[in-house]
């Protein structure tokens, strides 16, 4: 009789710690294999319209480059909530509020035309996501409540505030009755210009250097040590003298701040304008992110760059194998699912118990 | 009358030496990757037979109780129940062939009555009426008297301790396993309990006991297993043995002892002024009205049993839990009841707190970033200017290592891979290290083996002579006794007046433990 074993081992595995998320990728192509092979196609050719062909054309890498910024600026901060022990699951409500609140000058201050507008809208959206995000902190630290719960119940309260918003009083009175407010002006969109023959704007060079100061501080400042110690042992955090709601309130707001920036880059650079939906659930995909690259800001740079070529991919199999795209949803679940599941490599190795040595014992 | 039958029952049956074994282990090895924690290690324990098992930590008997318990299964070798080979799967199946164990940390709901906790570890799990009576009439004949109907949050240590050895009798094991059984106990409860255990001997159930109390061991078991480094390096009589003897074999060196002489006292360091504390937690106690004042140059021992208010004054002390009033902890002449952690150390101050993984260390971190945990705002440039320096604070590991012998496999290895002993001195060493003014330390040598523990006293020792005020919260009399110049006790949130070490007995202790310490009137209050 043989079976398998997992042992725990004394440290975590550095190699596997870098290696797990490549497991859970090839698992995941696996995975898809076997979807597209079940749907009737050719397993080979679905993989190559869903995880290659979106690449292989510079319009394909501007999408992606797109796609992957908000999600990798939203994984950053959820990935310092995650550290902390705070489950932030609200991301796209503070997206959403955060871009709602921005968009108070463009909408409301119309006249209001300067280069000041822009970096204000930013900080503007910044304070609103992180006000959100503290309504859930503060629940948790004054009532005890639980924070999955209450930062998920309010992204429907934001999405419905939103809704109401670009139906009733910010509807465009230019815009026909449909559900939309008026076209931002020219100091408050965010305009790509041409660098080597992709179209990019201001919003993924923000998206790198905010990875580049999160890795500075979760590696050598104080402030990163704090966050690992009190999501790894809350007691042991007291005992350095470290505040667990502060630092509730602290990984709330940061998360809040970088969906709401997020969500205005969104707003400002794809569409312009608030309409009922502004996001393809970002906020939610870029929990996914943060737990593919684990919890790292490198790690989170390149899974926003994997999940965000799922989008494309999704879009791929539609035009190219009559696939539902929803499929791409499908993988990014199966993805974490990997993930998840892979990351028990870290901390065990598996062995092969052969029947001599697991029963010899008791023969 | 229960010693005497005993003694001579377990040696009788010894003696006839053709009678088979009810349990023998012969030949187990145990591997955990490529560690050995198990190398060919046999046993045999005779019915009636107290059999002491001894090893320093990590000599492999809690992997060895494991094996003969069934939550482990060895790699090779074998198991024999009455001379029968047997497979133990499972502690089901070990209680079912009757194998029961009491554990070393109590596995009770403290919101359920005692009868409802015992009924969960039975099949039919109902606790009716009948299952009171027994217990009652079971608690009764072994002299381990209980209250079926009490809440386990109302009980005493001992009591509670109780209520797993029941628990274990009502299953009719014919070998009971005890892991280090009295490290909670008074000496009088200690000694009630060693009645009741001889009797069960008397009866013939076997006994496996656990325990680094070697002066006990002498005096209770039948026979001792000595371990080292996962082999069973010597079987012996305890009784013909001297205490050194016995920690001579488990170590396998000369013990060096613990040297004390009296330093020169200097200025009071610590001074506790009424301090009162509320607790906030559902079983916690509230600290009543403690004074107390320690010099620099001394040690001063708290002695109690746990859950007397160890934890929340050591918590009031350390600043992790607020006080009401500034100056009802004063550290080298500042009112400090107000101020953080950080500040209190910033006063020369340092903390020793009783769990190692989780409170004084953070399991997963690597040392030197366990050295920034409590050196961080210590005004040692360990962080500065907002950034860590963990160069820095390698060095410190590296310093620690050196003078306190922390064995460890590569340079700078996570916390939770140092076996407890090793982290115990990390976890001292990196306070020591820092010669401060007032060190507050509970439970110094908690489940430590011999040399670390011997290695720990004589730095606190040492830190005091150098000028240092001590305090050391702590359950181990013996240790107390070896390191402390005057001695208070905790009980229920009172704390005795500390009185001179030399003038006191450990039955004297003993008795204040017990609730003897409580001040007369203060409870109107």
């Amino acid at each position: 009789m043989m079976r398998l074993e997992l042992v725990k081992r004394s440290e975590k595995s550095r190699l596997m710690s870098v290696l797990s998320p490549v497991v859970a990728v090839a698992l995941t192509v696996v995975f898809a294999g076997i979807v597209f092979a079940a749907q009737g196609h050719n397993p080979l050719t679905g993989i190559w319209y869903f995880f290659l062909e979106p690449i292989t054309s510079l319009w394909g890498v501007e999408q992606l480059i797109t796609k992957a910024t908000p999600l990798v600026i939203i994984a950053l901060g959820l990935s310092v909530c995650y550290l902390s022990n705070n489950w932030n699951i609200g991301a796209e409500g503070q997206l959403t509020i955060g871009a709602i609140v921005g968009s108070i000058l463009p909408i409301l201050f119309p006249d209001f035309v300067n280069p000041v507008v822009l970096p204000l809208m930013l900080l503007m959206a910044m304070a609103g996501g992180a006000l959100f995000a503290l309504i859930p902190a503060k629940l948790k630290t004054v009532f005890g409540t639980n924070e999955i719960l209450t930062s998920l119940m309010l992204v429907y309260c934001s999405n419905l505030f939103l809704d109401w918003m670009v139906r009733g009083p910010w509807r465009s009175p230019q815009g026909y009755n449909f559900p939309i407010t008026v076209d931002f002006h020219e100091w408050a969109v965010l305009n790509a210009v041409d660098v080597g023959g992709i179209y990019l704007n201001l919003s993924a060079p923000i998206a790198l250097l905010l990875v580049v100061i999160l890795a500075v501080v979760m590696r050598s400042t104080l402030k990163g040590f704090e966050i690992r110690v009190l999501g790894q042992s809350p007691r042991a955090g007291a005992f350095a003298g470290f505040s667990n709601r502060r630092m509730t309130a602290f990984a709330f707001a940061l998360s809040g701040a970088l969906a709401g920036l997020a969500g205005m880059m969104v707003v400002m650079s794809e569409i312009g304008k608030l309409q009922p939906v502004i996001s393809p659930g970002y906020g939610f995909t870029a929990i996914i992110v943060a737990f593919l690259g684990r919890l790292n800001p490198v790690g989170i740079l390149i899974a926003g760059l994997v999940i965000a070529s799922s989008y494309l991919g999704g879009e791929a199999i539609q035009t190219s194998l009559q696939m539902s795209s929803k499929l791409a949803t499908v993988i990014q679940g199966v993805l974490l699912f990997f993930v998840l599941a892979a990351d028990t490599l870290i901390l065990y190795k598996v062995r092969l118990v052969t029947g001599r040595e697991g029963e010899g014992a008791h023969a | 009358m229960g010693e005497g039958t005993g003694d001579s029952t377990g040696e009788m049956l010894r003696r006839v030496g053709g009678d088979t074994p009810l349990l023998e282990v012969r030949h187990v090895t145990k591997r955990f990757g490529s560690f050995t924690a198990n190398d060919s290690v046999s046993l045999k324990i005779m019915p009636g037979e107290i059999h002491a098992l001894l090893g320093e930590n990590g000599a492999g008997k809690s992997t060895l109780v494991k094996i003969i318990y069934g939550s482990l299964q060895p790699n090779s070798g074998g198991i024999f129940w009455k001379g029968r080979p047997v497979t133990v799967g499972s502690p089901a199946e070990a209680r079912a062939l009757g194998v029961g164990m009491v554990f070393q940390h109590f596995s009770l709901f403290e919101a359920m009555t005692v009868a409802e906790n015992i009924a969960l570890a039975l099949p039919n799990c109902r606790a009716t009426g009948e299952l009171s009576d027994t217990i009652a009439r079971v608690s009764a004949n072994y002299g381990l008297p209980l209250d079926p109907n009490a809440h386990i949050a109302d009980l005493s240590v001992g009591e509670r301790q109780r209520v797993e050895i029941v628990r274990c009798l009502l299953q009719n094991p014919e070998l009971i396993i005890m892991d280090e059984p009295t490290s909670v106990l008074t000496p009088q409860e200690a000694d009630q309990l060693f009645v009741t255990l001889r009797r069960l001997a008397a009866e013939g159930c076997a006994i496996l006991y656990i325990s680094h109390r070697l002066e006990e061991v002498r005096a209770l078991c039948h026979h001792a297993t000595i371990m080292r480094r996962a082999k069973v390096v010597a079987e012996t009589d305890p009784a013909r043995e001297t205490v050194n003897t016995l920690a001579q074999l488990m170590v396998g060196n000369e013990i060096t002892r613990v040297v004390r002489e009296r330093g020169k006292l200097g200025p009071e360091a610590i001074l506790l002024k009424g301090l009162t504390q509320v607790s906030q937690e559902a079983f916690g106690v509230s600290l009543k009205d403690i004074d107390l004042s320690v010099r620099a140059g001394e040690i001063v021992a708290i002695a109690g049993i746990a859950g007397n208010g160890q934890k929340e004054l050591f918590d009031a002390l350390s600043g992790e839990e607020p006080l009401e009033k500034e100056d009802m902890v004063i550290f080298a002449g500042e009112a400090a009841g107000l101020m953080d952690i950080n500040e209190r150390r910033l006063l020369g101050a340092a903390f020793v707190p009783e769990e190692r993984l989780g409170h004084g260390a953070v399991p997963a971190l690597k040392l030197s970033e366990n050295v920034v945990l409590t050196r961080h705002g210590t005004g040692e440039g360990i962080a500065r200017r907002g950034f860590t320096r963990f160069g820095k604070a390698g060095r410190i590991v590296e310093t620690v290592t050196s003078l306190f012998d922390v064995r460890k496999g590569v340079l700078d290895p996570e916390a939770r891979s140092l076996s407890g002993g090793n982290l115990q001195k990390f976890v001292v060493g990196r306070e020591v290290e820092r010669t401060p003014k007032i060190l507050i330390v509970a439970q110094p040598t908690w489940g430590v083996d011999a040399g670390a523990a011997a290695v720990i006293r004589q730095s606190l020792i040492d830190l005091s002579r150098k000028g240092a005020a001590i305090l050391v919260i702590s359950q181990d009399l013996d240790e107390i006794f070896e390191i402390a110049d005057r001695i208070a006790v905790i009980s229920r949130g009172h704390l005795s007046k500390a009185e001179d070490a030399d003038t006191l007995t450990p039955e004297k202790v003993g008795l204040l433990m017990a609730g003897g310490a409580e001040k007369k009137g203060a409870a109107a209050a």
